[in-house]
């Protein structure tokens, strides 16, 4: 019992203090202060973003799902919310409203597609990033749209050291952990998410959760592509598959101790996943790395981060779920032996999808 | 998978699970004859891709009447092999029930190593392919065992793979195109067997892939193959079973890089030295196996089903061209069509399986294991 109190969520804010300690004594070594307070609004302008994103993303893959179409919503949030806004004060309600009700809009088509169609959600999500960089590659050349000057001040004013850009983030991420921990539909999340059968036989409406989730994750890609908009002033095409939202933002879930079958894990995890990221790319722009060596740095990081404690996660985890089940089928051993540990039995293909890869 | 032989010679797995398949105690080889096997494998979606791949076919020809010449048609296919082959690689991976995030940048690695190892010295074209078979064995090697032995999701370990191997190559390249082979090796890639009859030409890439398409369809109905598709089925059942899962599943990544580096031997005679070759060749190659029919998660599918979804997927792209769609707009096509699908797939495989499947459940026959030849038997054999 006591071990189980190292949850993955402890672990990975222990990575984070390392990292942080680690980036601390580099930065010291070239003769700067990490905690200075230049530094300390660098790392954070760094978080929001993807940070946004990534709650996002904890969402759709607690559900048992993916996300692919990220950054080509949060580029066309950026042109839409600045094709609107069109640099007046008038019209940033407008563009907001707009804005999140079209990115709402294509979240919930994820969804219905994963949910109704029984699309993988890789694939469907891939599917209308496709369609939406089709459309954006079609109908936008180069940049358009202008943020309104009073829009611009959400990534420009500070609190201290924090932008509000980063509070709006925090707010969002507050806002989640309320939903999941809370609320009726944040549970069912989480039943969707370990097991769709057994959520499904248990009464659940299970497509609710994912239509949930993606809706919610689109709209605040759309909104962290209006943040993107309050900070470059104009929209861009491009801005999202630049960043490569898609796979980092899955990245930092991951990292943040989510599983990626779904089921099992939280946003403050995901919170301390988006900072290593942050942190880790402060303290290499301090030692001056090649920006291509960076990404090399990453790669092995997300690895060797997740193996941490990817296998002492997954190794404790059957025995909560199984032990009743091998009890029961202990008079007939070789059946109960082939039987899939899940409960779905044959059925469960339909929910399989990445729970293979654990 | 071609299950219906499901194989004593197969798997110690695949042998008592098939003994259990028939409630009379004896498995038929097939059920039907060849012409209904096939009839019958045509409506799973391994099989549909076929049908869509011709009907790309004639509505090509149709549209662009330069394509019903011979030549042409084989200088598709060889245009098409790389992408082929790397989506047999991806095949073996994702039957399996995992991903491989880093075939692109395998391919931009092995473009660059040809590029700067074999450089201009035909006599270093041996030595340095097979630099890159080993450079590709070893990175297969990584993938495969810190997604089974580290149990780190294999979408995150090839992800974090690709980071780490598109960061080295440009770093190494400084992100331009670097080193130039010797026309003898860039043959392999663009040249062919001349003067053969009808067709003119037959490239080498031809040559190859269907070599590669051959092994790989010969593979996937050895031991090796049922256990596979096993793994990817009913992870659990199979480790019960006593097969090792995690060199199996490492072996798929290996061969999944290993196909990926064909593709980029067979790239550099297209493309040339850069370290973007093969972008996207990731997304590219999942999506044309998905196309193929196989299931994402694994345990369903058909090696040559996953080829022909990359024909299928080229085909689309040459018609879009001919009928004069903006090349912009074809993504959004190729979204659309992937969603139909796939949607369509799932609703195909589920409308095959379910009866068969959920049988043993409800009338509790004695071994319960047949699921996974019982479910593979829809396939059928083509």
């Amino acid at each position: 019992m006591k071990r189980s109190r190292v949850t993955s969520t402890v672990i990975v804010y222990g990575v984070l203090l390392v990292t942080v300690v680690v980036a601390a004594i580099i930065t010291a070594s070239r003769g700067r202060n990490f905690f200075s307070t230049g530094n300390l609004d660098n790392i954070l302008t760094a978080t929001t973003i993807l940070g946004l994103i990534a709650i996002g993303q904890t969402l759709v893959i607690l559900v048992g799902s993916l996300d692919l179409s990220v950054p080509y919503v949060v580029s066309l949030a950026s042109v839409v919310g600045g094709g609107i806004m069109a640099g007046q004060a008038g019209g940033i309600v407008p563009a907001l409203l707009v804005t999140l009700l079209v990115c709402g809009a294509i979240g919930a088509v994820n969804g219905a597609i994963v949910a109704g169609l029984h699309v993988h959600g890789f694939i469907a999500t891939l599917g209308t990033g496709l369609v939406l960089s089709g459309y954006l590659g079609s109908t936008y050349q180069g940049s358009s749209g202008l943020a309104a000057y009073q829009w611009r001040l959400l990534d420009a004013t500070r609190i201290g050291p924090v932008p509000m850009a980063f509070l709006l983030m925090l707010g969002c991420a507050a806002l989640a952990v309320l939903v999941l921990r809370r609320t009726r539909l944040g549970h069912h999340l989480y039943a969707v998410g370990g097991n769709k059968e057994v959520a499904r036989m248990s009464g659940l409406r299970t497509a609710v959760p994912v239509m949930v989730a993606h809706t919610t994750c689109s709209m605040l890609s759309g909104l962290a592509g209006l943040v993107l908009l309050a900070r470059l002033g104009v929209g861009q095409p491009t801005v999202g598959s630049q960043g490569g939202y898609d796979l980092m933002s899955i990245a930092a879930v991951v990292l943040g101790g989510t599983l990626l079958a779904g089921g099992k894990g939280n946003i403050a995890g995901t919170l301390a996943g988006v900072a290593i990221f942050a942190v880790l790319d402060n303290a290499m722009g301090v030692m001056e790395l090649n920006p291509f060596l960076k990404d090399v740095v990453r790669g092995v990081v997300i690895v060797v981060a997740v193996a941490v404690y990817a296998r002492r996660e997954l190794d404790r985890r059957p025995a909560r779920f199984d032990r009743p089940g091998a009890g029961q089928a202990s008079p007939h051993p070789p059946p109960g032996a082939a039987k899939p540990t899940g409960p779905t039995g044959p059925a469960g293909t339909t929910d399989k999808t990445l729970e293979a890869s654990r | 998978m071609s299950a219906p032989t499901a194989s004593p010679a197969g798997s110690p797995a695949g042998e008592r699970a098939a003994t259990g398949a028939d409630r009379s105690g004896t498995v038929p080889a097939h059920s039907g004859g060849l012409g209904r096997r096939i009839s019958v494998g045509l409506v799973t979606p391994g099989g549909a891709v076929f049908v869509l791949v011709a009907l790309l076919l004639v509505a090509i020809m149709l549209t662009n009447p330069n394509f019903t010449d011979p030549g042409a048609l084989i200088r598709f296919v060889g245009r098409t092999a790389p992408i082929a082959i790397a989506a047999m690689g991806q095949f073996y991976v994702i039957v399996s029930g995992e991903f491989d995030l880093s075939m692109a940048a395998v391919i931009a690695t092995q473009v660059v190593i040809a590029g700067n190892v074999i450089g201009l010295e035909d006599s270093r074209i041996l030595p340095g392919l097979l630099l890159m078979f080993v450079v590709g064995t070893a990175i297969g090697l990584v993938n495969g065992l810190a997604s089974t032995l580290l149990r780190v999701p294999s979408f995150i370990v090839t992800l974090g793979m690709m980071l780490a191997l598109t960061g080295l190559v440009r770093y190494v390249t400084g992100g331009a195109a670097t080193g130039n082979p010797t026309e003898t090796f860039r043959d392999i890639g663009r040249g062919g067997i001349e003067g053969v009859p009808v067709l003119e030409i037959l490239p080498w890439s031809v040559v190859v892939l269907a070599v590669v398409a051959a092994a790989s369809a010969w593979l996937m109905r050895r031991p090796f193959g049922r256990t596979l598709v096993a793994a990817g089925d009913n992870p659990d059942a199979l480790s019960h079973a006593g097969a090792s899962l995690w060199w199996v599943k490492t072996r798929a990544f290996v061969l999944s890089s290993l196909s990926a580096t064909v593709a980029g031997i067979l790239l550099v005679g297209y493309a040339g030295v850069h370290p973007s070759v093969g972008a996207g060749y990731e997304f590219t190659a999942i999506t044309a196996v998905v196309l193929g029919g196989v299931v994402l998660g694994g345990g369903r599918g058909w090696v040559l089903s996953a080829a022909a979804g990359a024909f299928a997927l080229e085909l689309l792209f040459l018609l879009l061209t001919a009928l004069g769609v903006e090349a912009t707009w074809r993504d959004t096509v190729q979204g659309l069509i992937i969603i139909a699908a796939v949607a369509l797939a799932a609703r195909t495989w589920s409308g095959v399986r379910r009866p068969r499947a959920s049988s043993p459940v409800v009338t509790a026959t004695p071994p319960a294991t047949p699921e996974n030849p019982t479910k593979s038997t829809t396939e059928g054999d083509r």
